[in-house]
């Protein structure tokens, strides 16, 4: 976005293309001025991320228990399934900036027969096919962000808000069975679905019955680890029972609104970016479509490209990090 | 936009010298505000700093009034106090991200950065511009957040207080992330800039210090200010959907918001003085009429500072819960960082050493920055001893450490760095006579107010206290008296800098014989830089530049000398004239 200055061309001075800034001597100091700015800004980008990774660190260390138990509330197979169409995106949109770097050159798709022989398919000028396949990238973008949306409004569906308003009815496992599961001695009580603004958070007890939790800090009363309550699924556990859906103890551990809280900022850090990048290939896109690049000049597609594959780079992390624990 | 001008004569050398220069190539308002000129860029945001910093000092000159009386002056009832805890976290704020992070790398590294590198512009204007407008966004914010509940919480935002107080810390603190952004800009600019658009014969080793330093400082930028990006987005969050994650009543940790606070407000006092420190390497060896003594280690420590400054960040949290070991190593590191600006501290006395001292205002600051910043670095170990700061923790101590270094450092080196360019910047002379008065003032005052706060701090007298016993009352009368000595040195320098864009004599291209490539410009500086890749010389070799009584300035003397050409050729290294 800031390779081309408005630029005051000077008579006499060296032949300075177009899409040349007028403070650049060359086209190759151009570009390697904006690839070195771009790999910056990347790096601030993993920066920014890199403070919610380390606060998932610190409270996954501190209650395990925790992230063992609330991520069976997040379906494994939409983000598998998002994982694979960004993976496929980041595949198209590498692709597209092979494809701007080739400009009006033809691509020849075609078929080995054998024998060095080949079938030709059709033949697209690369500089058409740039366009297609940023295209397929918008469309792989658009549908993680619909599967994100889908998981999101089950997640509010369920009051698995972060933070204080989280407020679940029903446990993992069992979300949309509860009614079924009418015997089940562990299935929690619904607790008021919404909570006054500005009323104390509720937690439970082993029974399921809601109280008004202490006002103090809990930070006084110690790591998780030496809560009695752990200290309960820690013996199920050696016990061998299924602590989570094991219907011998099922105790919810405290502090599982922490998850969410993680998992709400990551994937919707994530989420904003999916839509900036999206936007910024879309103005690509559109660049592209009027043939403004080619072999000499085609540093906007690539550094777009970069910025979205480490857009798809952050979900790789996020996806075994919040979906696939234990 | 093209304006072609004759090249004329110029005793300084033969640079380009159009008729026009950057303040008078284009009109309007317009033409200014969407330059992507750095220079005028770079003027426009010292016109905001110096704004923003005229707004904070007079919370600082609220903040010293309130404290003439044990029981307060201004603020003298119980429900009133808060508002004088309003005023401490604005002034903080305010100086803190509106003044001291951008007023040396953005307002006058943007103006001088590219004219001593020989480039025509920073590698990306347009950027450069964005994270103007980005600056003045996040200003805008934060003075919104005055109006609408000025915040109260210090300017360290500290949960879980800042997340419940009723103040607009919403506001606040979502300026600060605007105004973070603009700052990773600018580094990431600068960096690119200094890297890929040094013209030839312009190796690392030949770049001016103010360029090394600016280099380490947007190192900095761009990697720390991210984290503070995050931090402040959280407390957002925090307030607004009461997420948690600082919250010890959801599980989580209010100290992990200090941990990711201070991860970049610790390096941010780097990316404060470092520049500075990058001001006082132009302006010692000018002023001294010498070569700066060790280039290399002036140069390498200030990537020494921006590397150790990264790791100390734990200094500020030594009694609030860390383990025994994790403080211990923090103290160890802290006390590292004291090398590479020991190394320059001594390398400027060095430069002095035998030099000839022309005590022009901006050497009067340098050397004010001297006295001062020794003191603040010599005080910075007692903080950094961890039993010694059990005791000094959140006391005044704190403060008059934190005045020394940033005041005393940054700021002086600010107001060095200004009167050194300002004939540049400028094209015209500020009141030599005003300005050492000004600068006396400043320097008096400044001791007057900060030194008694050692004290006061080491009795005990804890921080943002709205009231305090009477005991201390003769320290803080002394302290405000301080102030308002400070108070009338700045206006005394507003006045005559102002004077002087109107009435001031017009400034001769080199007032001061720097060796310096901006100086090779004329004053104001050509709206291009360079026509032509300059001539690279060693920065810090003033023995062919002689003054001329005709033009009032120095000009190169080339039977002084090799020949003064504009030929690319690379020279040979770098110092290899002493």
């Amino acid at each position: 976005m800031t390779t081309i200055a408005e630029g005051h061309e000077e008579p006499g001075h060296h032949e300075h293309p177009k899409f040349l800034a007028h403070h650049f001597d060359t086209p190759q100091q151009q570009f390697d001025s904006g690839k070195l700015g771009i790999w910056l800004f990347l790096t601030t980008e993993v920066l920014l991320f890199s403070g919610l990774f380390c606060a998932y660190s610190v409270y996954r260390s501190n209650h395990p228990e925790v992230f063992e138990y609330a991520h069976l509330y997040l379906n494994k197979i939409y983000g598998g399934l998002n994982t694979l169409v960004l993976i496929f995106s980041s595949f198209t949109m590498a692709w597209a900036v092979r494809c701007s770097q080739l400009g009006t050159a033809p691509a020849v798709f075609k078929i080995p027969l054998g024998k060095g022989r080949h079938k030709v398919l059709f033949s697209v000028s690369n500089q058409k096919l740039c366009v297609v396949l940023m295209g397929i990238t918008i469309v792989c973008g658009a549908i993680f962000m619909g599967i994100k949306g889908i998981e999101y409004n089950a997640k509010f569906k369920e009051a698995l808000y972060p933070g204080y308003y989280y407020n679940p009815t029903e446990r993992p496992g069992e979300v949309g069975k509860v009614e079924n599961t009418n015997e089940s001695p562990i299935a929690v009580k619904p607790i008021t679905a919404s909570a006054p603004a500005d009323a104390p958070p509720l937690a439970h007890d082993a029974n399921g019955i809601a109280f008004e939790e202490s006002r103090v800090p809990r930070a006084a009363i110690g790591p998780q680890g030496l809560n009695p309550q752990w200290e309960s699924t820690e013996a199920a556990r050696d016990a061998g029972e299924d602590i989570v859906t094991g219907h011998e103890v099922g105790n919810e551990p405290k502090n599982v609104q922490i998850f969410f809280s993680c998992y709400f900022l990551m994937t919707g850090l994530h989420g904003i970016h999916v839509l900036v990048g999206m936007s910024l290939i879309f103005w690509i896109l559109l660049r592209a479509r009027k043939g403004e690049f080619g072999p000499e000049y085609y540093s906007p597609v690539d550094f777009v490209g970069l910025y979205w594959h480490v857009v798809d780079l952050v979900w790789i992390f996020l996806f075994p990090l919040l979906y696939l624990i234990s | 936009m093209t304006t072609i001008t004759p090249d004329l004569a110029q005793p300084g050398g033969p640079f380009d010298t159009p008729a026009d220069n950057y303040l008078t190539h284009t009109h309007g308002f317009w033409s200014w505000a969407l330059t992507l000129d750095h220079k005028r860029i770079g003027v426009m945001y010292l016109t905001a700093t110096l704004f923003f910093f005229f707004v904070a000092g007079v919370f600082a000159m609220i903040i010293r009034t309130q404290l003439l009386e044990p029981n307060g002056v201004i603020f003298t009832t119980e429900e009133s106090y808060v508002h004088y805890n309003q005023m401490f976290t604005l002034h903080g704020a305010i100086m803190i991200f509106l003044v001291l992070i951008p007023a040396v790398p953005a307002a006058l590294g943007n103006f001088v950065l590219p004219i001593m590198l020989g480039a025509k512009d920073v590698a990306f204007p347009r950027l450069n511009l964005f994270s103007f407008y980005l600056y003045v966004t996040g200003a805008i914010l934060a003075i919104l957040s005055i109006i609408l509940g000025a915040v109260d919480t210090g300017w360290t935002f500290y949960t879980p207080y800042s997340a419940q107080t009723d103040t607009a810390v919403c506001w606040m603190v979502g300026g600060i992330f605007v105004l973070g952004f603009s700052s990773i800009l600018t580094g990431m600019n600068f960096i690119v800039t200094i890297h890929k658009l040094r013209p030839p014969g312009m190796t690392w080793f030949r770049m001016p210090l103010f360029l090394w330093s600016t280099y380490a400082t947007s190192i900095i930028q761009v990697l720390a200010t991210p984290v503070l990006g995050i931090t402040l987005l959280l407390l957002i969050m925090e307030r607004v959907l009461r997420i948690g994650i600082f919250n010890s009543e959801y599980g989580g940790d209010p100290v992990l918001f200090q941990h990711f606070f201070w991860f970049y407000s610790h390096p941010a006092v780097y990316i404060m003085i470092l520049p500075a420190m990058g001001v006082m390497s132009e302006v010692v060896p000018t002023f001294s009429r010498k070569h700066i003594f060790g280039y290399r280690f002036v140069a390498l420590s200030s990537l020494g500072i921006a590397i150790i400054g990264f790791l100390v960040w734990g200094h500020h949290m030594f009694p609030n819960g860390q383990s025994t070991m994790l403080a211990t190593i923090f103290s160890f590191l802290t006390m590292l960082v004291a090398i590479p600006s020991a190394i320059k501290v001594w390398n400027w006395l060095a430069t002095m050493y035998k030099g000839s001292l022309w005590l022009q205002t901006p050497m009067c600051y340098a050397l004010s920055f001297l006295f001062n910043f020794t003191i603040g670095g010599l005080t910075g170990i007692f903080l950094g001893a961890l039993s010694v700061d059990v005791h000094l923790h959140d006391t005044y101590f704190v403060i008059a450490h934190f005045h020394y270094v940033m005041f005393g450092g940054t700021l002086l080196g600010f107001m060095a760095g200004l009167h050194y360019w300002w004939p540049k910047i400028t094209g015209r002379m500020y009141n030599e006579t005003l300005g050492k008065i000004a600068c006396g003032l400043v320097f008096i005052g400044f001791n007057t107010t900060f030194l008694p706060q050692f004290v006061m701090g080491s009795h005990g007298m804890p921080r943002r206290y709205a009231t305090y016993l009477p005991y201390f009352q003769p320290y803080h009368v002394m302290s405000t008296i301080g102030a308002y000595i400070q108070f009338v040195g700045f206006a005394l320098t507003a006045a005559y800098l102002i004077h002087s864009l109107f009435k001031g004599e017009k400034a001769p291209a080199n007032p001061w014989g720097s060796a310096t490539l901006e100086w090779a410009c004329t004053s104001p500086p050509p709206h291009d830089n360079f026509k032509h890749p300059p001539h690279v010389g060693d920065p810090y070799d003033h023995s062919n530049l002689v003054w001329d009584d005709s033009v009032q300035g120095y000009v190169r003397d080339n039977r002084l000398a090799e020949p003064y050409t504009t030929t690319t050729a690379i020279p040979h290294q770098a110092g290899g004239h002493h």
